[in-house]
């Protein structure tokens, strides 16, 4: 995992509640065995007006010129601000993929759905929750300011405005370690093989049934 | 000091190590594993040279993909076909057990869970699938996960996780006559919302759920996710040991006994202390139908569309217009005057016997009417298939103009061959009504088994209640 530590970048909104995994990446690409080439086709359904199909030229699809992320102004953003309930629905890993594949580091919203918000971190994607009226102002600024930056510092928790505006955000501890260091689940976890063995020998005594 | 909520102890039966920051590894008992995703995982797995840590704890099922047609010819699809062919090669290699797609076993991950008894109750139970949830309704522990914690409980049997708050949802009273768990599952998500449970683990409760058979628990429990719950569960009581026993993975003999006087513990104390309780009235809960892209957007088939112009929350109002231009309705119309073109019955909510059961009372000498161009029912597993076909079902659904197909995921979520063309309006058992869900443009309203057969033999939504 790629690690996160500071990011100035462009910012791009999605003004609308619960966009859910499905519209994030859509059914029909998640029959690649792949973890990577997803970023063509987030968003497909909004994005393109033609209907799109695994394997197809993106760059000859017809675009859809009114989607937020056709318009040249956020072309490169990095930093996505989201409305309630982002990333809602299937827990397809497939969207964190399609979205750091696009080149978001970064997602700003009052919520996010459960397990979109575990797959995101642990692919290196920092998500941050900010109160709603926050997050309107966000917006206001966005839409008013062509090529509007924010700078986002995990270390210290901040996010930074071009007007020098400091807001700080939450996140929890060991999600910020990990994240600040790419750390690998995994290796973290097989640290702990003997209390993970330890439990499975008591289980065994207490619970045979679960080991037949 | 307090007692314990259901979710306190089965969290506390399962840390293997407590992290102190908040977060614990937690041990996984069963690790269920489709085709869609899992492929990276085992992929992640190959390139660090690991190994599944206990290869017995994992079921595998091909389900997403499959054609619910003839199955002779295999998958068309070819794409479709190489992701169906990675997990048996990957369960091959492995050493995983599979019931491939010719099995009679095969069906919905959801629905062969519980049917083979490799879902327990006391169990934490996870797949790389948000209606993981659906196996809270045996008292165990069951969330959806995504690929890389996939890949970690290969490796490890194990998962970092944060407890979440508990919440209680009492469904207190009893049900009218003809509402059914997908009803009362649905107005509890009308009213705390899709992101109501975000941060909870839910458990349901009050009478109207311990009414309920186990298969309608599980249809309550696989929609907790859908009010954006982490997981949902229900307390073990009578019917779900009768329900467990003589499963073929279920314990026998002597360990059956020391079993079930360890599931008998599986409930919340009296006086366990819940974050959140929330109760509702079941006495006034009617057949649901959603009418918007969220299964938050749902009404009672007596009402009318609901009218953004009378929400105050402007993000609010304006999902709501967006809504019912993409479903092609007008505010304030009545529910029983929407039309329909396509009927779904099936998915991991409503496929399992009794939801078979109930669309064939309603079709039982009834044709499907003329404006609809496809009723389908795919039944959940093959084993649920073969049931109904001995209790005749099959010939009820066929005669009345409903095609009986193959199991699987099938038109809940349009990987396959299944879906809905752009502008089709479609009434699904389904749990998702978002947008392209079944298809690009699809129009899907959620509704019961019964409340979708009455759609199609009639042509439109109407209270299946109304129907004699
Ligand atoms: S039936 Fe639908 S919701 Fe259930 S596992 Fe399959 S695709 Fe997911």
């Amino acid at each position: 995992m790629e690690k996160f530590t500071q990011l100035k970048a462009v910012v791009a909104p999605m003004d609308r509640p619960n966009v859910d995994t499905d519209a994030i990446i859509p059914k029909q690409f998640l029959k690649s065995i792949k973890r990577s080439g997803f970023g063509p086709n987030l968003f497909d359904e909004w994005r393109y007006l033609d209907q799109g199909e695994p394997g197809m030229d993106n760059s000859k699809r017809v675009i859809n010129s009114d989607f937020i992320l056709n318009q040249s102004r956020y072309q490169g953003a990095q930093i996505l601000i989201a409305r309630e309930n982002f990333g809602c629905g299937s827990s397809r890993e497939h969207a964190p993929w399609a979205l750091l594949d696009y080149g978001f580091r970064v997602i700003i919203a009052p919520s996010f759905a459960d397990i979109f918000y575990n797959n995101s971190f642990k692919n290196g994607i920092l998500l941050i929750k900010l109160d709603a009226d926050v997050l309107e102002q966000m917006f206001q600024d966005v839409e008013l300011n062509e090529g509007y930056q924010l700078d986002v510092n995990l270390e210290s928790q901040t996010i930074t405005k071009t007007d020098g505006c400091v807001i700080k955000f939450e996140i929890d501890e060991f999600r910020k370690q990990r994240l600040l260091n790419g750390l690998d689940d995994i290796g973290l976890t097989l640290q702990h093989v003997d209390d993970i063995k330890a439990y499975e020998t008591k289980r065994k005594q207490d619970t045979p049934w679960l080991f037949c | 000091m307090a007692g314990k909520t259901l979710y306190d102890k089965l969290w506390d039966a399962h840390v293997v190590h407590d992290n102190g920051d908040g977060t614990a590894l937690l041990y996984i008992d069963r690790h269920l594993v489709h085709e869609v995703t899992s492929p990276q995982a085992f992929e992640g797995l190959r390139l660090a040279d690991r190994k599944p840590w206990r290869v017995e704890a994992n079921l595998a099922v091909p389900d997403h993909n499959v054609p619910t047609t003839d199955r002779s010819k295999g998958i068309e699809d070819p794409i479709a076909r190489i992701q169906v062919e990675t997990l048996d090669n990957n369960c091959h290699e492995f050493g995983i057990t599979e019931f491939k797609m010719d099995d009679i076993r095969q069906g919905i991950v959801h629905v062969i869970g519980p049917e083979q008894g490799a879902t327990l109750p006391g169990m934490t139970v996870v797949c790389g699938d948000s209606h993981t949830s659906t196996h809270g309704a045996f008292g165990a522990l069951a969330h959806g996960i995504g690929t890389s914690e996939m890949e970690h409980v290969l490796a490890t049997q194990c998962l970092l996780q944060k407890k979440s708050n508990a919440m209680l949802v009492s469904v207190d009273g009893k049900v009218g006559v003809g509402v059914t768990a997908k009803d009362i599952v649905l107005a509890i998500i009308g009213k705390i919302g899709t992101a109501g449970g975000t941060g909870y683990a839910i458990e349901f409760g009050g009478e109207a759920i311990s009414d309920l058979s186990i298969e309608g628990r599980m249809t309550v429990c696989n929609m907790a996710i859908e009010a954006g719950a982490r997981a949902g569960m229900v307390a073990v009581d009578d019917k779900t040991i009768e329900y467990v026993k003589g499963r073929p993975y279920a314990p026998t003999a002597k360990q059956w006994d020391a079993a079930v006087e360890n599931w008998r513990d599986l409930h919340s104390d009296d006086d366990a202390k819940f974050d959140t309780v929330m109760n509702l009235d079941a006495a006034f809960i009617q057949p649901q139908v959603t009418w918007g892209t969220s299964p938050e957007m749902v009404v009672s088939v007596g009402d009318t569309v609901p009218d953004p112009l009378n929400e105050m929350d402007p993000v609010k109002k304006e999902g709501m217009q967006k809504a019912l231009i993409y479903m092609g309705l007008e505010a304030n119309m009545p529910i029983s005057e929407i039309k329909i073109d396509k009927v779904f019955i099936g998915s991991c909510t409503n496929s399992r016997i009794e939801d078979i059961r109930a669309a064939a009372s309603v079709a039982k000498g009834r044709k499907v009417a003329d404006n609809i161009v496809l009723a389908m029912v795919v039944p959940g597993s093959g084993l649920v298939k073969q049931q109904a076909e001995q209790e005749g079902l099959d010939k009820i659904l066929i005669e009345a103009g409903f095609e009986w197909r193959e199991p699987g995921c099938s038109m809940c979520l349009a990987m396959n061959a299944d879906r809905l063309e752009p502008g089709e309006r479609c009434a699904s058992t389904s749990n998702r009504n978002f947008e392209g869900r079944q298809g690009q443009g699809g129009r899907t309203h959620l509704v019961s088994p019964a409340m979708a057969a009455a759609a199609a033999v009639t042509g439109h939504f109407i209270d299946v209640r109304d129907m004699s």
